[in-house]
């Protein structure tokens, strides 16, 4: 019950409704790509810069080789997309570790993890990023756990938060009185109740982790392996003096699944605190 | 002024809270140090993952082969020596700031950061300025006419402007206002045989500050749409009204003042996003700043230079969140020093 009422609450929040199906849409989208398009995206297809509509059998263009840009686009969805899902995970799985710990143990656990916390909030994410990938090398994995490593600390101080209001309630001091474990009361116990906005936090994390992998792609030093988006973005600037679509396209692309998930992320805060709606 | 907010305690004045401002200074001051210790130690860390010898690293892009040069090297690091020690000598080269040797710009890696960082750093000022005046002003208009067609305007624009990525965006402004209007230059930071006047420089500041800056403004537009919102409804701002002030003279007086504080509070987390961003922007505008230098390092795999940007980087973010504090304390004359 309480459940179809969250679910209301988020279908009558327009914005996030729309945001959801455009989201289902593209990740559709990347996980059909090569039904919708089997052939390789990278093989040239056509005419070099051909202008988006000037041929019907390539409705987005050609990009300066010829390469079909709406196959392009299809592929690198799936890889943009990945690698936002798991950087956020990396992100979530290191956030609530340290977050959960420092909550429910507090003192000087938590001194040394808000610290910490502090340390990674100094570094210039995208220098940290930059640097971790130059000389570990530009991997795929490499990429997604730098990402996940400069995107964790807002997940922590929020699952810190939820953790120091619930480690004294009653349903808690009952475990304890049972003889529960600590990790058992964590994870068990507390990390279920603390988890909703966390949920909420994290899915912003992806829309954040996929602006980071397309900086890093379109600065070229994305892992040469994959077409995301960025990398794109980055292959079409040499040509905004002719064929400026070429980077328009993935480019706007980034910005409506990076817009969705926002939407979607506030929808689904707004359904968990209604009373915090129009703030 | 500092009457106006409704504190419990009386605010400090003059003298006090020069003091106050200074212990806080003090703590702030004693409050870097582990953390770039911890910066430092991170580097180490990333230094000994690193396949191929510190050594290698140190000297990877020109093959140093010079005897005298790498015996050099090896004593200033100490690569004989057990790890501990390695990262004590460590930690005591950058307290000397001897960053190492950059051998792509024939100069000291300190110097070669230096170098690049005024234009860095104006970048970074005038896109925060730039996000934080529009920011707050969109932010008080929406508040003021909230649930109106300029309320909504405001929210889609923030929203656009918070989901596109920064470079692409540049990129779109160059292709309008470069290429097809030809109103503004496509990149660097003053003509080419310019002497560097202000204005030239501000003429090519402008497309990179609005790149950088939108997204920010985006941003302080929400938080300020929310924080004003929820300050209107506090005890005192009735108050305030219910002595006879009229609408705009409660919000910019007493709302305001209030609203901004979590504006500032952000500013200070954002100090290194914003340094971080500055390194796309910079090379998409061709700006000659320390993200330019570090995009040529990268490529070039000039580690040291990467290197010494990450710690001095983070030495600027906590440079800027201390001047931060100093403006928080300065708004808000109720805090006090934690």
């Amino acid at each position: 019950m309480q459940r179809f009422e969250f679910l209301g609450r988020f279908a009558r929040n327009r914005g996030a409704l729309v945001g959801a199906c455009l989201i289902l849409l593209v990740a559709l989208m990347a996980a059909f790509a090569s039904v919708f398009f089997p052939t390789d995206p990278l093989r040239i297809v056509g005419l070099p810069e051909l202008w988006p509509g000037e041929d019907p059998e390539f409705p987005l263009g050609t990009d300066s080789l010829g390469r079909d840009i709406l196959s392009m686009i299809v592929h690198g969805a799936r890889a943009t997309l990945l690698i936002g899902l798991f950087a956020s995970a990396v992100a979530t799985i290191i956030g609530v570790g340290v977050g959960a710990i420092a909550g429910y143990f507090g003192g000087w656990v938590d001194e040394i993890a808000m610290r910490a916390a502090e340390l990674f909030q100094t570094i210039p994410n995208l220098i940290f990023v930059l640097t971790i990938v130059v000389i570990l090398g530009s991997t795929l994995t490499n990429i997604v756990i730098a990402i996940g490593i400069v995107s964790w600390t807002p997940i922590a101080r929020m699952t810190r938060a939820e953790f120091l209001s619930l480690r004294d309630r009653e349903f808690v001091q009952a475990c304890r009185s049972m003889g529960m474990s600590d990790f058992r009361i964590i994870v068990s116990e507390i990390l279920p109740n603390a988890l909703p906005p966390v949920i909420v936090l994290s899915s912003l994390v992806v829309a954040g982790a996929i602006l980071f992998e397309s900086a890093v792609s379109f600065l070229g030093l994305g892992d040469p392996n994959v077409a995301s988006w960025g990398r794109l973005v980055g292959d079409g600037r040499q040509l905004i003096r002719s064929s400026w679509y070429i980077c328009a396209i993935p480019g706007i692309a980034i910005m409506i699944t990076v817009l969705c998930l926002n939407l979607v992320g506030d929808g689904l805060n707004d359904a968990l605190n209604p009373k915090l709606r129009d703030r | 002024m500092a009457g106006e907010l409704a504190s419990p305690t009386p605010a400090l004045r003059g003298s006090a809270r020069r003091t106050a401002a200074l212990r806080l200074l003090r703590r702030r001051l004693i409050q870097a140090v582990p953390l770039m210790l911890g910066v430092v130690i991170i580097n180490f860390c990333l230094i000994q993952m690193a396949p191929g010898s510190f050594l290698e690293l140190m000297t990877a892009e020109n093959q140093v082969s010079d005897p005298a040069t790498v015996a050099l090297l090896r004593k200033t690091y100490g690569l004989d020596d057990p790890v501990w020690m390695q990262l004590l000598k460590y930690i005591w080269a950058l307290l000397h700031f001897d960053f190492g040797f950059s051998y792509r710009q024939n100069m000291p890696v300190i110097q070669a950061i230096w170098i690049h960082l005024p234009a860095t750093i104006l970048l970074m000022v005038s896109s925060i300025a730039l996000a934080i005046s529009i920011g707050v002003a969109a932010g008080v208009v929406a508040s003021m006419k909230v649930r109106t067609f300029w309320d909504s305007l405001v929210s889609i624009a923030a929203m656009f402007f918070y989901a596109a990525p920064s470079f692409w965006l540049g990129i779109m402004m160059i292709v309008l206002f470069s290429v097809k209007l030809g109103w503004l230059p496509v990149g660097g930071m003053m003509k080419i045989g310019g002497n560097g006047g202000v204005l030239d420089i501000l003429h090519h500041l402008i497309l990179p500050t609005l790149a950088l800056g939108l997204f920010y403004a985006a941003i302080y537009t929400r938080v300020m749409r929310s924080s004003m919102l929820e300050v209107a409804q506090l005890d005192f701002v009735r108050t305030a009204r219910a002595k006879g002030l009229s609408r705009n003279k409660v919000t910019i007086h007493h709302v305001l003042r209030n609203a901004l504080l979590p504006v500032v509070t952000i500013l200070g987390v954002q100090m290194g996003t914003v340094l971080a961003g500055s390194v796309v922007i910079e090379s998409v505008f061709s700006w000659p700043g320390v993200g330019s230098l570090l995009f040529d390092s990268v490529s070039s795999r000039n580690y040291p230079v990467v290197l010494g940007i990450m710690v001095l980087g983070s030495l600027v973010v906590i440079a800027a969140n201390i001047a931060v504090d100093l403006i928080y304390m300065w708004l808000d004359p109720r805090i006090e020093i934690r």
